[in-house]
């Protein structure tokens, strides 16, 4: 099982991540994260995927993307010649036995305090998912009160476009 | 010109070339059917009993003729009731337009009376779906639907309009039949590779399938096997791709397939599938699959390389341009080891039929074999009088085999056969079970309304057979809801709705009444009693492979 990151432009309409997640749940595809905007085109919106399987999986899910006729542009988004980003907010207990072990925690993380109150802090940290992780793994003991990951966002390195590839 | 959004739907249709459309109106579609009328001339409307019946019957004519089938249906149980016919359609690539009506825009999305939403239904089944927002996109969009139905790998695309967008106005300019999207060219090296991993192959087996009716290569294959000392064999869609006469055609493989067949097929050392996706019914336990064979996979779609079956050459391209390149490069040649094998399995294979005149279904199939000629039409349900007319029903021409393969559609005959008959102007044959009848033989009223030359063989053993089957081999003879135990007069069932209904009780009476039906104009229904612990042989039990088949009926008892 290795992880996958895949990269989708879809045609900017109507319904067309329903296709695409549809197509999942039929195909019995489990995704571990799925993000979804705009693009430098009005005309497209990019799905960002990551998924854990086999190369079977991978291939499965890349040709039956390729099939549904909204999808413009399907490309595997390899590891070492990509980028991948993702950012959570993270609610933290506030008290005075921990605030500073959160508070070198957050710089180290290169993270963000966004808002504190008496009892509460909410973090803001960016990084691949493992960073992520990382940072979760820290705060676990402390007490974490809630969190939101926007799952993967992931683009080529150099100067090229995966649409005109 | 101006003209309303339900008067362009049938100009568009019109202008796409379509001449039979199957259906039923209702409140959302009454403006569809308004335009219908108006242009009933030039377009003609075949009302079915029962939405299911309409889709299927779209189907039927597309097998039939290669014409995309079109069928109309209104909001809520008229688009719901098209679910099954359009997903038989899906998986055996059948291109079809399924345009329903919807509630008026203003009402979606508040649960009003027949709304439901079809496009959300059908994603799944359908090759794409649209549901039309604006008019300016309807004529448009009717035409890309019909475009994406017919290219690379055929499809049924459905197409739902708001009932405002039916009643507004818009301008509408015909358009050129667009072309097909760009079919896709296979890889010269590949097509070299193929060649050469055809002629240093020793026991070659071509296994064609769905693909190859589209493509129209009948003669192209049974030359190519000429050329090649190849045999040639078939899934349950590839039937009538290739004559049944040919002598190097085995007929079907798989769970049900001509011994010959599948046993040429696992002692194959080289498998050239054509148009075929390699279905589990086909290939039983794919880890035991034709272990001793390469496969070669020329296919349309590019989904299907890999998707069920390791193979060692995948080509993705147009299947009739593929085929004729590869064999363009076969250098050919004979292979005397190879043809007196497939000539032992043969002969293996005849010693088992049945008594001349016991009435049995494979008598019956060579009755109808002898009466019916090259253009014939045989349209089957689904179960095991589908699995025998697929073993011994003989086809000269392509196109002549209609049968839900891939969803195996219970009810799918009726619909389909009165549609066939509407392409193929001529006296269709549906075999059928009294299982698979009992589905949807309300589409007898149709049949009886347009006149249809339809000749209806019920095979009546009382039982699910098919599912009786299994229950006597793996389920220690529990007949679990399979004993139908129903006192249906079929004769007086056919005779209530208007047609013609015969009891026959021997293959010589059968024979007598099946000429006469030629003659009648509209449909005749023959009953034919058959034993209830009659067998589908041979068989490979699910999940099982070429060690573990049954041949003989009484091994299986």
């Amino acid at each position: 099982m290795s992880k996958f990151i895949i990269a989708v432009y879809v045609e900017n309409k109507f319904g067309v991540l329903t296709r695409v997640t549809s197509m999942f749940t039929r195909r019995g595809f489990n995704i571990d994260a799925l993000t979804v905007g705009e693009t430098e085109s009005p005309a497209y919106s990019r799905i960002t995927i990551s998924l854990s399987g086999d190369g079977y999986a991978r291939d499965q899910l890349i040709n039956q993307l390729r099939k549904l006729f909204n999808v413009r542009k399907v490309e595997i988004l390899e590891r070492g010649s990509s980028i991948d980003r993702e950012l959570m907010l993270i609610k933290m207990k506030n008290s005075k036995d921990t605030r500073n072990d959160i508070m070198n925690a957050v710089s180290i993380f290169r993270g963000k305090i966004i808002d504190y109150s008496q009892d509460a802090l909410c973090i803001e940290v960016t990084g691949d998912p493992e960073k992520i992780d990382a940072f979760i793994g820290v705060m676990k003991p402390i007490g974490i009160i809630e969190i939101c990951r926007t799952g993967i966002v992931a683009l080529e390195r150099g100067s090229g476009s995966i649409l005109n590839k | 010109m101006k003209m309303t959004g339900a008067q362009i739907i049938i100009e568009t249709l019109i202008e796409l070339g379509v001449t039979d459309v199957f259906g039923y109106p209702g409140g959302q579609a009454i403006n569809i059917y308004e335009a219908l009328y108006e242009k009933r001339d030039r377009i003609r409307h075949y009302l079915a009993a029962h939405e299911q019946g309409a889709a299927h019957a779209a189907d039927g004519h597309f097998r039939a003729s290669g014409k995309v089938g079109v069928v109309f249906a209104t909001s809520g149980p008229g688009a719901t009731n098209l679910v099954t016919g359009i997903a038989t359609a899906m998986l055996d690539s059948v291109p079809m337009l399924a345009i329903t009506g919807n509630v008026p825009r203003s009402l979606i999305g508040k649960d009003s009376f027949q709304e439901i939403d079809i496009t959300g239904i059908t994603l799944p089944i359908t090759k794409h779906n649209y549901f039309i927002n604006d008019i300016a996109s309807l004529a448009d969009s009717i035409r890309e639907a019909y475009r994406i139905a017919r290219s690379g790998r055929p499809g049924p695309v459905l197409i739902d309009v708001p009932k405002d967008i039916q009643m507004a106005q818009y301008d509408y300019e015909p358009q050129p039949i667009a072309p097909k999207f760009d079919n896709l060219h296979a890889a010269q090296a590949d097509i070299a590779l193929a060649a050469k991993m055809i002629d240093e192959s020793e026991r070659p087996y071509l296994y064609i399938g769905g693909g190859a009716i589209g493509a129209g290569i009948a003669d192209e294959i049974a030359a190519f096997a000429d050329k090649t000392d190849a045999v040639i064999g078939c899934s349950l869609m590839g039937i009538s791709a290739v004559s049944t006469d040919c002598p190097r055609f085995l007929g079907m493989q798989g769970m049900h397939g001509r011994y010959a067949s599948s046993m040429a097929q696992h002692n194959a050392d080289l498998i050239v599938a054509i148009g075929v996706r390699f279905s589990d019914r086909a290939t039983g336990n794919t880890a035991k699959y034709a272990t001793k064979a390469k496969i070669i996979h020329i296919d349309i779609d590019f989904s299907e390389i890999r998707k069920n079956i390791g193979i060692s050459l995948g080509i993705v391209g147009d299947v009739k341009d593929t085929f004729e390149r590869i064999a363009a490069l076969v250098q050919g040649g004979k292979r005397p080891k190879w043809m007196q094998f497939v000539d032992t399995l043969k002969e293996t294979e005849a010693s088992s039929a049945p008594q001349p005149d016991a009435m049995v279904p494979r008598n019956v199939l060579a009755c109808i074999n002898k009466a019916v000629t090259d253009d014939t039409v045989i349209a089957t349900d689904v179960g095991q009088h589908q699995m025998w007319a697929a073993q011994y029903c003989r086809f000269n021409k392509t196109r002549k085999f209609v049968s839900s393969g891939g969803l195996g559609t219970m009810g799918f005959g009726m619909g389909a056969a009165i549609g066939a008959a509407v392409a193929a102007k001529e006296r269709v044959v549906l075999i059928t079970g009294d299982g698979s009848f009992g589905m949807n033989l309300n589409e007898l009223a149709t049949a009886v309304s347009y006149r249809t030359p339809l000749t209806i063989v019920l095979m009546n053993n009382g039982v699910l057979g098919m599912v009786r089957q299994w229950q006597t081999l793996f389920f220690k003879q529990h007949y679990s809801a399979t004993t139908l135990g129903r006192k249906t007069d079929f004769v007086k069932l056919a005779e209530a709705f208007g047609a013609q209904g015969y009891r026959v009780s021997s293959i010589a009476e059968f024979e007598e009444v099946f000429q006469k039906a030629f003659a009648v104009d509209g449909p005749v229904l023959i009953e034919c009693p058959i034993d209830k612990d009659e067998f589908v042989l041979p068989m490979l039990p699910p999940g099982g492979s070429m060690d573990d088949i049954i041949t003989k009926a009484e091994v299986a008892k």
